[in-house]
C-alpha cells in the first residue's frame, strides 16, 4: 500500500500491488534513456507493456506565453531553447514565419548561408541521434565516434556565430554575419569526414551488427495509417513509407534549386528509421557541397532591405541619420507586422516544425504557437508501446528521437 | 492620475502608439484564385455552413460554426484528402469579444495543400473532440484544455498535460500574468508543507533563487559591492572599496609618463 506524506503524495491512478497481477512502473523523469524529462507510467504484465501513459511538462518554461510579451526580435534567441540539438532550425522556422507575415524577400547570399546552416544542423542532430540511439541500445563506441564528428560540426558553428549550442545564427530578414575566411574549406573537409565515417565507422559498426539488428528489427512498427493519424512527420513519417519531405514538396529557401533525394524506409520499424537517418546524412553532405559552389556567385548583401521592419546595415546606421532613427525605433519599440495570421511549416531534423503567428499589428505577437514534431511523436508513444516488451521501450523512445525542449516548450 | 491598465488582458502593450497609424493587413486572396481550394470549398459548402473563406499566405482559411467543427473536418478528411492534422490550438479573444478562436491546421499530402479551419466559441462552452478523426488531436486538445481551460466533449482522456494536475488557472489566458499568480508563487510551499506554512516561510524564503538586495553577506550585490555585513537598509553608504586606479596615459608624452611611474 502507498503511504503518502507531504513529500511523497498519493498517486491516485497508480497502484503497486494490484489484484490482476500487473505491475505499474515509473520510467523517468530522471531516466538516462528518457531523452530529457519524460515520465512514462507503464503497466506491465510480466515483461509486456499493457498500458503506457507518457507524462510531460517537466521542462515547461512557457515559451509561448513569453512570445506574447516580447517583441519579434527579442523572442528569436528564445527559440534556441526549443530543440536545443539543432537550434538554427528553430531560429530559421521562426524567422521564416515572421518574414512570411511581413512579406519579405531575403537576399541570395543570406539564403545560401541559411540553407547551409540548416543542413549543418540537420547533420548535428542526426549524428546526435545515431550516437544516443546506439548508446541506449548498448553500442557505446558508436556514441564516442559520432560525438567526435558532431564536435567538429559544432566547431564549424562556433566559427560562424560564436556559439556551439544555442546559435541564434539567423535573423529576421537574413543572417547577421558573412562566412569567415577558410570556413568553406573546413566545411568541405567536414563533409568528406562525415561521409567517410558514415561508410567506414557507423555503417561498419551497426549495419550488419547482429545485436543491433536483433534489438531494432520489427521493434516499434508504425503503420502508415497510424503515422498519418498521429501526426508523425519527418523521419517518423518517411520511416513508415510515406515520402513526404517539406523541403521537396513545399520548398522553401534554396531547396527547389538543389539536387537531393528523399530516402524512404518501408519496413516501418526502428531499423528502417535508423537506415533512413543514415541516408539522410549522406543527402545533407551532398546538399552542402552544392551550396559551397553556389556561394561564390552571390552579392555580398546579408540582410533584406525593408526599413519599416529591418534595421539598416551597421555602416549606414553609423553614417546616415535616417537609418539611425529607424534603428532606434526598431530597437526600442520593435517591428509592427501587419494584422493577420500565418502558419509556416519547415522540415527540421525531427520533423515538421511550424510556427503559427497571430498578429494584431502590435510589436508583440498576439498568439504564437510552436508546432513541435516531438510533441506529437510523444503522443504516439501511448499506443506504440502497448504490446512491446520492457526491453524495447528504450529502443522505441530512442527511435522516435524526441527532444524535451520542444515537447514541453 | 495613473494611467488606466485594463484587467482583462495583461499582455505587454506597446508604450508608444500613434493615433494616426493605420494597421495594415496581410493580403488575402479570394478562394476562386486557386482551383484546388475552390473545388474543396465547394465540396465543403454543400454540407456545412461556411461563414467565411479566404486564402491567406498560401493557405486556405475557413471559418465555420463551432458546432460544425467535427463535421467540417470529417468532410475535409474523407472527401478532400486532408490526411493529417498538423496542429490545433486556440487564441484568446475574451477581452475583445468574449470568445476563443480555435484553429485546426490540416495537411493534404497528395496535393500539398494546407487548410486552416477556424471556429469561434464563447467562454464556458465545450467543443467537440476530433480524436476519432485524427489521433494527433489527443495530445493537442489536452494541451488546449490545459492552457486555455476550453473543455472538449468526448475526449478519451481530458486531463492537464503540461501543468500539474492540481494547478489552478490556465497559463495562456490573457488574464494570467507572465510571472504567475498568487497560487503559482506558493505552489511548492502549499504542496510540500501545506497552506498553513505560508506564514512561517514568508515570501522572502519561498523562492531559493530570490535575491535580497539588502543582503550584504552573500553574492547578491555583485557589481555593487559594499563592505561585508554592512547594514544598508537605511540607504546605501558610499562604497569605500576601489578596484583600480584609473591611470590615463597621455600619448603625446607617454614615454615620459611611464618612466615617471616606474
Amino acid at each position: 500500500m502507498q503511504q503518502p506524506n507531504k513529500l511523497t503524495p498519493f498517486f491516485e491512478n497508480l497502484n503497486f500491488e494490484r489484484e490482476d497481477n500487473t505491475m505499474v512502473i515509473n520510467f523517468g523523469p530522471q531516466h538516462p534513456s528518457a531523452h530529457g524529462q519524460l515520465r512514462l507510467m507503464l503497466e506491465l504484465d510480466g515483461e509486456q507493456v499493457v498500458k503506457a501513459h507518457p507524462d510531460i511538462g517537466y521542462l515547461h518554461r512557457g515559451v509561448e506565453k513569453m512570445a506574447e510579451n516580447m517583441t519579434y526580435n527579442e523572442f528569436l534567441p528564445t527559440t534556441d531553447r526549443l530543440d536545443y540539438i539543432a537550434s538554427t532550425s528553430n531560429n530559421y522556422a521562426y524567422a521564416l514565419a515572421v518574414e512570411k507575415l511581413i512579406g519579405l524577400e531575403v537576399p541570395r547570399r543570406a539564403q545560401v548561408i541559411r540553407t547551409m546552416l540548416l543542413e549543418i544542423n540537420r547533420l548535428l542532430s542526426h549524428l546526435f541521434f545515431i550516437a544516443t540511439h546506439a548508446l541506449d541500445v548498448g553500442a557505446m563506441s558508436v556514441f564516442l565516434y559520432a560525438f567526435r564528428e558532431r564536435e567538429f560540426g559544432m566547431d564549424l558553428m562556433e566559427d560562424y556565430c560564436g556559439a556551439r549550442l544555442t546559435h541564434s545564427a539567423v535573423r529576421i530578414g537574413g543572417v547577421p554575419l558573412d562566412i569567415p575566411d577558410g570556413w568553406m574549406i573546413a566545411l568541405r573537409k567536414w563533409c568528406d569526414k562525415v561521409d567517410y565515417e558514415l561508410e567506414h565507422t557507423y555503417n561498419a559498426l551497426l549495419e550488419e551488427n547482429r545485436i543491433w539488428k536483433m534489438r531494432l528489427e520489427n521493434v516499434g512498427v508504425i503503420s502508415p495509417e497510424d503515422a498519418l493519424s498521429w501526426g508523425c512527420t519527418g523521419p517518423m513519417l518517411r520511416g513508415s513509407g510515406i515520402p513526404y519531405d517539406i523541403r521537396k514538396e513545399e520548398p522553401y529557401e534554396l531547396y527547389s534549386e538543389l539536387d537531393f533525394d528523399i530516402p524512404v524506409a518501408d519496413t516501418n520499424d526502428s531499423y528502417g528509421r535508423y537506415r533512413l537517418y543514415m541516408a539522410e546524412m549522406k543527402e545533407s553532405t551532398k546538399i552542402l557541397r552544392q551550396l559551397i559552389n553556389m556561394y561564390d556567385d552571390t552579392e555580398p548583401q546579408l540582410m533584406a532591405h525593408a526599413p519599416q521592419y529591418i534595421s539598416a546595415p551597421k555602416e549606414e546606421i553609423m553614417t546616415q541619420n535616417y537609418a539611425l532613427m529607424q534603428h532606434f525605433v526598431l530597437v526600442t519599440q520593435g517591428m509592427r507586422p501587419p494584422k493577420g495570421e500565418v502558419y509556416v511549416p519547415t522540415e527540421s531534423p525531427k520533423g515538421e516544425l511550424g510556427f503559427y503567428i497571430k498578429s494584431e499589428g502590435e510589436p508583440y505577437a498576439y498568439r504564437l504557437k510552436c508546432r513541435a514534431p516531438s510533441f506529437f511523436h510523444t503522443g504516439l508513444l501511448q499506443e506504440l508501446l502497448v504490446g512491446t516488451y520492457i526491453a524495447d521501450v528504450v529502443t522505441i523512445i530512442g527511435s522516435t528521437n524526441i527532444v524535451f525542449g520542444e515537447v514541453d516548450r | 492620475m495613473r494611467k488606466y491598465v485594463p484587467k482583462d488582458s495583461v499582455q505587454k502593450k506597446a508604450y508608444y502608439t500613434d493615433r494616426f497609424h493605420v494597421v495594415p493587413s496581410v493580403p488575402t486572396e479570394d478562394v476562386s484564385s486557386d482551383e484546388v481550394f475552390a473545388k474543396q470549398l465547394e465540396t465543403l459548402k454543400a454540407k456545412v455552413d461556411v461563414k467565411s473563406a479566404s486564402i491567406m499566405i498560401g493557405q486556405m482559411r475557413i471559418e465555420v460554426d463551432h458546432k460544425d467543427n467535427f463535421k467540417a473536418i470529417e468532410i475535409l478528411k474523407n472527401e478532400c484528402d486532408y490526411a493529417m492534422m498538423t496542429e490545433m490550438s486556440a487564441v484568446d479573444y475574451l477581452a475583445k469579444d468574449g470568445e476563443f478562436e480555435i484553429f485546426y491546421q490540416l495537411l493534404n499530402l497528395k496535393e500539398r495543400k494546407r487548410v486552416r479551419v477556424v471556429c469561434r466559441i464563447k467562454e464556458g462552452l465545450a467543443i467537440e473532440s476530433i480524436v476519432p478523426l485524427y489521433k494527433a488531436a489527443n495530445f493537442a486538445e489536452r494541451e488546449m484544455f490545459d492552457m486555455f481551460g476550453i473543455y472538449v466533449n468526448n475526449h478519451p482522456f481530458l486531463k492537464r498535460i503540461i501543468m500539474p494536475d492540481d494547478w489552478e488557472g490556465h497559463p495562456l489566458l490573457k488574464t494570467y500574468p507572465l510571472q504567475g499568480d498568487e497560487f503559482a508563487s506558493w505552489y511548492e510551499v502549499d504542496k510540500i508543507f501545506g497552506k498553513e506554512a505560508r506564514e512561517a516561510i514568508g515570501p522572502e524564503n519561498r523562492d531559493p533563487s530570490r535575491i535580497d538586495r539588502y543582503d550584504t553577506k552573500r553574492f547578491s550585490r555583485v557589481g555593487h559591492e559594499v563592505p561585508f555585513g554592512a547594514d544598508i537598509s537605511e540607504g546605501e553608504p558610499e562604497t569605500p572599496i576601489e578596484y583600480s586606479e584609473t591611470f590615463l596615459v597621455n600619448y603625446n608624452a607617454s614615454q615620459k609618463q611611464l618612466e615617471n611611474r616606474k
